[in-house]
């Protein structure tokens, strides 16, 4: 069952356009993988999912709602939560700050706080609660917002680039974290460049190419795709 | 509820803070019986501005908007309590119109502010917004000199100020002189302790949040823009408050009190004591205008220029504010102190532990 379906969606800036004419059908329960070279439309998409951006043209339904119109906050008190492609934390806040504002919404002050220290702990950021979001490294600052996106419980992860700026062994901790979140129902849709990444996680990947669907389906089938291999993995990596 | 009165988004907490709160305040309650009369008039006259700092404080220090609309709501709000005053026929309907021209101050902070947040004024601009729209009126006001310009019996009366409002009163009590005093007191107490249980609040929480990072807030499925607007909507209140509390103590008020000196003076109080706390900003706003006050006894155009100079050393030397820099030092160097002071106690203990076994 689709949880998320773009129709037609065109986006346009001026005389540019960064997406054009694009239908994408995430399924609830799966990790989807949007990929491609540099400038291919994967973060306008994106923008245009979580609604930084209004499309030119085109629908975009959540549990089969039209949310086109809808601001990003709407769609997150829908279910969908989202981690940008730069950490995007309160800098000045306290760590534990962070993540209490994230979860305030959903529990009472004393479940909250166990909660908090859970999260803290999943993310490895416990000893750091007490300092401010924007001393922490920019790896820290990435798992911090994916601790944000996830304190939402969300029906739908959004991820663009979650792994930039972090070192491989936190790499492969946060698609083992992905996993373990997907494992108890939750959709993920994943923007990413990393390619032991999405191999680690994808389950069903999209190929976007000059802002239009190059091609889909599971990675390896993907990979084998030689037009695929040539505009984006290189011939090299495709076996 | 209590318990929001400390928390991570106020300066000081605990036993000696609060022990330090009760001292000023019992000294405060005190001071009249100590002090003259005209002495006390006087700083009934500092405590009516301290409510727009405040609420500058809590829409630019907690919420990230710089408004230069604080003397528009003082000024709506005030000649709103004189027009009302006169025209309810003042008496015990006085506190009736207090209490209707903060309303009618925060409804106007309600229209404007929507029209500026849903249209996505933000930044810098809020402050030219808001300084022109205080412009705005402080100009329109200078020219209602005419017979014309009244509402019933209250006439506008242009730069030559509004007059012949009753003060606050209870039946046949006038609110005045140390009653006033008191009656500022109490309403400082209840704002300063309603302000950190709300900024301490998950209110607040989203407050601080929005001032940092509008759009992380707003992914975290809060409607920023309606916490902004009731910032502003409280903030701007705050302004009515002292416009209303300041013609009901002088029974007078002018367009001088809008313009642009007026409306740059809550920016240096609240710049100058640290924006980022509410008491910073109490303290330090109560200082400023005593001071100020008893430099313009000999010249005022010195105490404008020092208020500028005060507002550029802040910025070039303390951009978090003086009083809230001090309250730190304080606070930290009295942690430090404790904590070396529980080392030393440990030590002792673990050094004593091998004779008492």
């Amino acid at each position: 069952m689709a949880l998320v379906d773009v129709k037609g969606v065109t986006k346009r800036f001026g005389g540019l356009t960064a997406v054009s004419d694009v239908d994408l059908t995430v399924n609830a329960g799966e990790i989807h993988c949007l990929i491609g070279p540099n400038g291919a439309g994967k973060s306008t998409l994106f923008k245009l999912i979580v609604g930084l951006y209004p499309p030119t043209k085109g629908a975009i339904l959540f549990d089969s709602i039209d949310i086109t119109e809808e601001r990003p906050f709407a769609r997150v008190q829908r279910g969908m939560s989202i981690k940008m492609q730069a950490p995007s934390v309160f800098k000045e806040l306290r760590v534990r700050q962070n993540i209490q504002i994230a979860l305030q919404k959903r529990f009472s002050d004393a479940k909250r706080v166990v909660e908090e220290d859970r999260l803290l702990t999943l993310l490895h950021l416990a000893p750091e609660s007490g300092k401010l979001a924007g001393a922490l490294s920019h790896g820290q600052q990435q798992w911090l917002e994916i601790g944000m996106a996830l304190a939402l419980q969300p029906q739908l992860l959004l991820l663009d680039e979650p792994t930039a700026g972090m070192s491989p062994e936190e790499t492969f901790r946060t698609g083992e974290l992905i996993k373990s979140f997907n494992a108890e129902g939750m959709t993920v849709l994943v923007v990413e460049h990393d390619m032991a990444f999405v191999r680690q996680i994808a389950q069903r990947v999209t190929v976007l190419h000059l802002g239009k669907i190059f091609a889909r389906g599971n990675l390896e089938a993907i990979i084998q795709d030689e037009k695929v291999a040539e505009i984006y993995l290189g011939k090299t990596h495709a076996h | 509820m209590f318990k929001l009165l400390d928390g991570s988004q106020t300066l000081g907490r605990g036993w000696t803070f609060w022990s330090c709160f009760l001292v000023v305040l019992t000294a405060a309650l005190i001071y009249p019986v100590f002090a003259d009369s005209y002495d006390v008039g006087n700083f009934s006259y500092f405590l009516i501005w301290i409510f727009m700092a405040l609420g500058l404080c809590l829409m630019w220090g907690y919420g990230g908007m710089l408004s230069f609309g604080q003397t528009l709501f003082f000024g709506i709000s005030g000649y709103a309590y004189g027009v009302l005053a006169i025209n309810m026929g003042g008496g015990s309907t006085t506190i009736a119109a207090l209490i209707l021209s903060i309303v009618i101050a925060m409804i106007a902070a309600g229209i404007l502010g929507y029209f500026m947040i849903w249209g996505g004024i933000n930044g810098i601009f809020f402050g030219i917004v808001t300084l022109s729209a205080t412009l705005v009126l402080a100009f329109f006001l200078g020219q209602t000199a005419g017979p014309e310009w009244h509402i019933g019996p209250a006439r506008l009366n242009g730069y030559n100020g509004m007059k012949g409002m009753d003060p606050l009163a209870v039946g046949d009590f006038y609110i005045e002189g140390s009653a006033l005093y008191y009656f500022m007191v109490a309403l400082i107490v209840i704002v300063y302790l309603a302000l950190r249980m709300l900024v301490n609040s998950r209110i607040g929480n989203v407050i601080v949040a929005t001032r940092e990072n509008p759009q992380r807030a707003e992914m975290l499925g809060y409607d920023v823009r309606k916490y902004q607007l009731l910032t502003f909507i409280i903030g701007s209140g705050l302004a009515g408050l002292s416009g209303a509390l300041y013609t009901s103590w002088g029974q007078f008020i002018t367009p001088s009190s809008i313009g642009l000196p007026a409306a740059a003076m809550p920016i240096v109080w609240v710049a100058f004591s640290g924006r980022t706390d509410l008491t910073a900003t109490l303290v330090g706003s109560f200082l400023l205008l005593f001071g100020f006050q008893t430099i313009t006894v000999y010249s005022q155009q010195a105490a404008l220029v020092l208020m500028g100079a005060l507002l550029l050393a802040t910025v070039m030397l303390a951009p978090q504010g003086f009083v809230l820099g001090v309250g730190k030092l304080v606070a930290d160097r009295w942690t430090a102190r404790r904590r070396r002071g529980a080392s030393a106690a440990l030590a002792d203990a673990s050094r004593l532990q091998p004779d008492e076994t």
